[in-house]
């Protein structure tokens, strides 16, 4: 009788520290197996405290390679990505519909959908000012440029965009930028 | 400047060219890129002003020195030409900037904002406490009642407690009801144990407290931000990981305070963050990207010392099952509310989805392989079509629920 009263406490206990609270993570059934040797990315800091997401070492390259962009971050840059720097990629169907997916997560909540500045953040009055596409005397290279570094109230999107995807917002918004005149 | 004497119209003119044309550069109150424009009528005259809007290149060529002088103390950051602009628009804008904005329409001050920041109503443990109160005085109050009938002389009745003697004395007596009881216990034990087993490490609701309180309902729900604005990983990588401080900084650059109403209603005790609060945690993302507000001068100075920011994550697979973003998000076009749940209205993030094999299996034996742009693969899938006597084939029947597939 002893032993059966025992094991009703243990399940009512066991009970309530599983419900636990949603503050804190649920029991692991050995963690070993729930947990990586390796650090895994987002994932608790490393031993002596140290972040576990970190930069790569100095000049590491990918295996596919990096393409370079050394034009700098002033008036002097823009206007040489103006006038010199020109787009890689061919106008393709595939590669407008990628620039336009990609326009609609980076570039539309601003620039609004048809490029006209008009953008959900602009209707919310968080940014003002964002001009219109027809408005602004840019090429390809500018905007190639101003993606990378960002310009007047723009940030730099050149970590959130891969080479190739950059371009291919380009091609995107000089296709607004020819509807819109 | 009284309400009385401004031309509403010519100052609603002037706002929206303002806004449309030099907002992306000046506020009225705060340098942003340019200076600030609130009183610049006094600063300069009226014709170097519309000089230097229409086209401050020539003026600065014409060797005029304020021009040159404020193009250098702006670090020669070139102000847009604005040729297009009429003398009298221009006039309209500076007539803005020497006025201000309209009065907010029913907005009287110092009657708002006193208010406590929770939603109305006394707080629960008082009303709790008030709740016991009230039952404790009813039972005193029947328990005299009762004594005094007793002294009245009314026959003595065994209470309440004293039935639930007898009650307990002839149950247990009676086997049926031992073994009734017996079979009940096992069962409520069982229901219990089962539902403990099952719930070890699955994390459903999991809601850690975050560093900074970060709202997605403010982010992906009210401003419509799309999710892989942020977690741009998502579509190339495993993880779809956590945004560094430079992408929160291509908006917060320029926007270090909420709208006015802005209130965040965090899970625990109903705690509602408003104004104050959410502009320090504003703030807290600018010092972890190394700017920090300097007092004195009023602007964000860029100091170089970054801090982490300690994000707990919260989906968790165990290292014994692989999953990739990039397969779901690229390739199957599964949208993040799929598995993630309507994060879009979530204050708080927590998980949505159990994450459990039961629930992986379930959508891959439902979901339909789309086959559009896939010529590659044409051929195999009409097989496997025939094979199954299907139009079009499940992840399931593709493979997806061999046993390799997640664990290697």
């Amino acid at each position: 009788m002893k032993s059966f009263k025992l094991i009703i406490a243990l399940m009512i206990v066991t009970s309530f520290v599983s419900c636990g609270d949603k503050r804190t993570p649920q029991l692991q059934y050995m963690p070993d197996m729930y947990v990586s040797v390796p650090y895994d990315a987002n994932g608790v800091n490393s031993a002596g405290n140290v972040i576990v997401n970190r930069l790569p070492v100095a000049g590491t390259v990918s295996r596919k390679g990096i393409v370079a962009y050394d034009i700098p971050n002033t008036n002097e840059g823009y206007e040489k990505a103006k006038l010199e720097l020109k787009n890689p990629l061919v106008v393709t169907e595939e590669t407008l519909t990628n620039g336009k997916e990609l326009y609609g997560i980076y570039c539309a909540v601003c620039h609004g959908v048809k490029g006209d500045g008009n953008g959900i953040l602009s209707q919310r009055d968080k940014f003002n000012g964002i001009p219109n596409y027809k408005d602004r005397d840019v090429t390809e290279g500018s905007i190639y440029h101003v993606l990378m570094h960002g310009r007047n109230l723009m940030g730099s999107h050149a970590s959130q965009l891969k080479y190739e995807e950059r371009w291919q917002v380009v091609q995107y918004v000089e296709k607004l930028r020819s509807e819109l005149k | 400047m009284h309400s009385q004497d401004v031309d509403v119209d010519r100052q609603k003119e002037g706002k929206k060219l303002f806004k449309s044309l030099c907002a992306s550069c000046h506020k009225l109150d705060k340098k942003l890129i340019g200076p600030a424009l609130a009183g610049v009528e006094e600063r300069r005259t009226n014709e170097w002003l519309k000089a230097w809007i229409k086209n401050n290149a020539d003026l600065r060529a014409s060797g005029d020195k304020d021009a040159v002088a404020i193009f250098e103390e702006y670090n020669g950051s070139n102000m847009t030409a604005f040729p297009q602009l009429s003398d009298k628009n221009i006039d309209d804008i500076l007539y803005y900037t020497t006025v201000g904005n309209p009065p907010k329409p029913g907005a009287t001050p110092g009657l708002d904002g006193g208010e406590p920041s929770g939603q109305g109503g006394a707080p629960r443990w008082l009303l709790l406490v008030l709740g016991a109160a009230i039952i404790v005085a009813f039972l005193i109050i029947a328990n005299l009642l009762k004594t005094v009938s007793e002294l009245k002389g009314a026959p003595k009745k065994p209470g309440l407690i004293g039935q639930a003697a007898e009650l307990w004395q002839g149950i247990k007596k009676n086997t049926f009801l031992h073994v009734l009881f017996v079979i009940f216990g096992l069962l409520l034990g069982a229901y219990f144990l089962f539902g403990t087993l099952f719930k070890v490490g699955v994390e459903e609701g999991y809601q850690p407290i975050q560093d900074i309180a970060f709202s997605h309902k403010i982010h992906a729900g009210d401003n419509k931000i799309e999710c892989q604005y942020c977690h741009s990983a998502a579509k190339h990588s495993k993880h779809s990981g956590i945004p560094s401080v430079n992408v929160c900084m291509n908006c917060h650059m320029n926007i270090s305070e909420v709208a006015e109403d802005t209130k965040v209603i965090m899970e625990e005790g109903g705690i509602v963050l408003t104004k104050k609060e959410l502009d320090k945690e504003i703030e807290e993302v600018k010092n972890a990207a190394g700017y920090y507000y300097n007092e004195e001068s009023e602007v964000w100075e860029y100091t170089g010392k970054t801090k982490e920011v300690k994000w707990v994550r919260v989906h968790n697979l165990p290292d014994f099952a692989y999953f990739n973003h990039s397969q779901h998000v690229t390739v199957a076009g599964v949208k993040c509310q799929k598995c993630h749940g309507p994060v879009e209205e979530m204050e708080e993030v927590y998980q949505y989805s159990p994450l459990t094999m039961g629930w992986c299996i379930d959508c891959h034996k439902d979901t339909k392989v789309d086959l559009k742009g896939n010529e590659y693969y044409a051929k195999i899938h009409k097989e496997l079509a025939k094979k199954y006597n299907v139009d079009q084939v499940t992840i399931a029947q593709l493979g997806g629920k061999e046993c390799g597939k997640c664990h290697y």
